[in-house]
């Protein structure tokens, strides 16, 4: 057990070097330490903490988890690619586009930037309106579907954040996509 | 005497704009290759002075000249000074038509006064001097005062070697927006971010850019002042903002904004305050506007024929004209300052390239080579467009004469330079 605590320490201080902190270790951190090693029941020094007996309860009918952080979800992918020369959003998108819309229907608080993108071969500028007609195409999916105008932006970063560096089609393909992104 | 204080000016006022945080980092390289289809031959002579000038001035002088593809540098490593009268014989004989000799001493406040006068060798007689006082740091300033002088007298155009450019620069994932002098010469940084910055655009003062910056994650066009480092935001819509184009006036903005959709152009007050105004309608594609040189009209890209395309429209309304007809990819246009020269973007067989079109005639001249090209920006005098460039895997910036026949390649090796745009004539 001591030895598990002096290893412990040890890892503790190498994390916070790592940070490029210069804090030292005293007894409290000690004891945190101490109380991670035995889970996060809160059996620390200060005795035990009232919620290593305590019973979360679930009800069936209603979902605990944001499954906006399902990453097996539907709601993970938040990307949307488009053919070359294309702004239209592929049937492929439209489960997707549904389950985001879906979702921000019934959670009217938030709120999402619709991220354009293109490829970097042509003008800058010009590039930018082709990522905004990108992104337009998909907040107008969105808002045919219920979601309201207060909730979304669509912006471009046209050829300028690309995803794929590279001059080959595939990194072309990978840079022609909206991009949906929760605020 | 009257000239004397008017340069005066200008070298306090460029000591103020040293606020901003000046990097002496040079590491930027120049190639300069081809020559004009008519070349001066010209001697500089080295300036008489006691001791150790800081800036080589007429080592300036000659760099500029030769660089412009228009000189034919005589060399001499004489000392000819402005207060004698040169070896007009000897000069003739060496085959040099002008020459120009100077001098230079220190004040009493530790600046400098820099004197130069330019002869005609053939006639025998002097063509007109000056005497420029500058600090250290305006030494090359000086220069590049002295070259304009007598780019002017020679070839009867305004020279534009006192000009500077902005560009934007990436390097290790931060972008920077540089002012540096027209031959990349002098760099500082105006701004850093660590996201994009793009579509730099001088005011007609030569104190202020309009640009874009994605620093709040979406493109909002500031002006930024480059003397005390202030900055606004000017357009901060809803949607994108961006392609920010100063009125000759300087009092507007043309910009695209996506407030309503897809990008279409606005005029703007150039201190944010008002309403946009709609300029133009189209169910489709508007940007990149540009102003003409009498502020009468505004060229602008647009895919409202199905292809992008470059139009013109008054800058108060009315019936919009196309202006481009070959190819299915023509935009980026900007308008030479007497409004007869058009450079734009066009792909061609896959590759992207640097036009100028001829507006009385039609003709259309391929000014580049590469087809990695864009972002076309005339010189204020328009013997020159500079532009972007690609080539080893990196973005590189060019200066051709409108004729092609002389290139000034600017490059580095530590980064990306890009989005180059030429400043106004100085005051």
């Amino acid at each position: 057990m001591n030895r598990t605590r002096t290893l412990w320490t040890l890892l503790v201080c190498a994390a916070l070097a790592g940070c490029g902190s210069s804090v030292e270790l005293d007894e409290s951190q000690e004891a945190i330490v101490e109380s991670r090693d035995t889970g996060a029941a809160g059996a620390g020094a200060d005795g035990l903490g009232d919620s290593s007996r305590s019973v979360q309860q679930i009800d069936a009918g209603q979902q605990q988890q944001d499954p906006l952080d399902d990453p097996a979800g539907i709601l993970a992918k938040r990307s949307v690619y488009f053919e070359f020369d294309s702004f239209v959003v592929q049937d492929e998108y439209r489960p997707l586009v549904e389950a985001h819309a879906r979702y921000l229907t019934t959670n009217r608080g938030r709120r999402i930037a619709i991220q354009g993108n293109t490829d970097d071969r042509g003008s800058r500028e010009y590039n930018l309106a082709l990522g905004q007609k990108r992104a337009e195409a998909v907040r107008r999916s969105l808002a045919v579907l219920g979601v309201s105008d207060q909730q979304m932006e669509a912006v471009s970063f046209g050829e300028e954040r690309p995803r794929a560096s590279g001059n080959d089609e595939a990194a072309h393909a990978e840079n022609r996509r909206a991009d949906i992104v929760y605020q | 005497m009257n000239r004397t204080r008017v340069l005066f000016r200008c070298a306090t006022a460029l000591v103020l704009a040293g606020a901003v945080a000046i990097s002496h980092a040079q590491d930027m390289r120049l190639d300069v290759s081809g020559v004009g289809a008519t070349q001066y031959p010209i001697a500089i002579g080295t300036f008489a002075g006691e001791g150790q000038l800081p800036e080589d001035i007429a080592a300036v002088i000659r760099n500029d000249l030769a660089a412009s593809g228009m000189f034919r540098i005589i060399d001499t490593n004489a000392v000819i000074s402005d207060s004698a009268t040169p070896d007009f014989a000897a000069l003739r004989s060496q085959g040099a038509d002008s020459v120009v000799g100077g001098s230079w001493s220190r004040l009493a406040d530790g600046r400098y006064d820099i004197r130069y006068r330019l002869s005609d060798t053939v006639r025998q007689r002097g063509l007109g001097g000056e005497s420029i006082v500058a600090g250290a740091g305006d030494l090359r300033y000086a220069g590049h005062r002295a070259a304009d002088f007598v780019f002017e007298k020679i070839t009867g155009q305004k020279g534009i070697f006192s000009t500077r450019i902005a560009f934007i620069t990436k390097q290790g994932g931060r972008y920077r927006l540089k002012i540096a002098d027209w031959d990349g010469r002098n760099e500082q940084t105006s701004l850093t971010s660590p996201e994009p910055i793009i579509s730099p655009s001088w005011a007609p003062d030569g104190n202020r850019l309009a640009y874009v910056s994605f620093e709040s994650k979406k493109p909002v066009v500031y002006v930024h002042t480059l003397n005390t480092g202030q900055r606004k935001a000017v357009a901060n819509f809803k949607g994108s903002n961006s392609a920010p184009a100063w009125s000759p006036d300087g009092k507007t903005l043309a910009v695209a904004l996506t407030r309503d959709g897809l990008s279409q152009i606005y005029l703007i007050a150039s201190d944010g305050s008002g309403e946009p105004t709609r300029l133009v309608s189209s169910s489709g594609i508007d940007t990149e506007p540009y102003f003409s040189g009498d502020g009468k009209s505004i060229y602008f890209t647009s895919d409202r024929g199905g292809s992008p395309q470059i139009y013109r429209v008054a800058t108060d309304g009315g019936a919009v004209s196309r202006v481009t007809f070959d190819g299915t990819y023509n935009v980026s246009p900007r308008v030479s300052p007497d409004g007869r020269k058009l450079a734009f973007v066009t792909r061609r067989d896959g590759g992207f390239y640097i036009m100028i079109k001829d507006l009385a005639s039609g003709a259309e001249t391929r000014l580049s080579d590469s087809g990695q090209e864009e972002s076309p920006s005339f010189a204020p005098n328009g013997l020159w467009v500079m532009y972007a460039t690609r080539a080893g895997g990196r973005d590189m910036l060019m200066a051709a004469s409108v004729d092609g026949r002389v290139k000034q390649r600017m490059s580095s090796d530590t980064g990306d330079i890009r989005e180059p745009t030429w400043g106004p004539f100085g005051p």
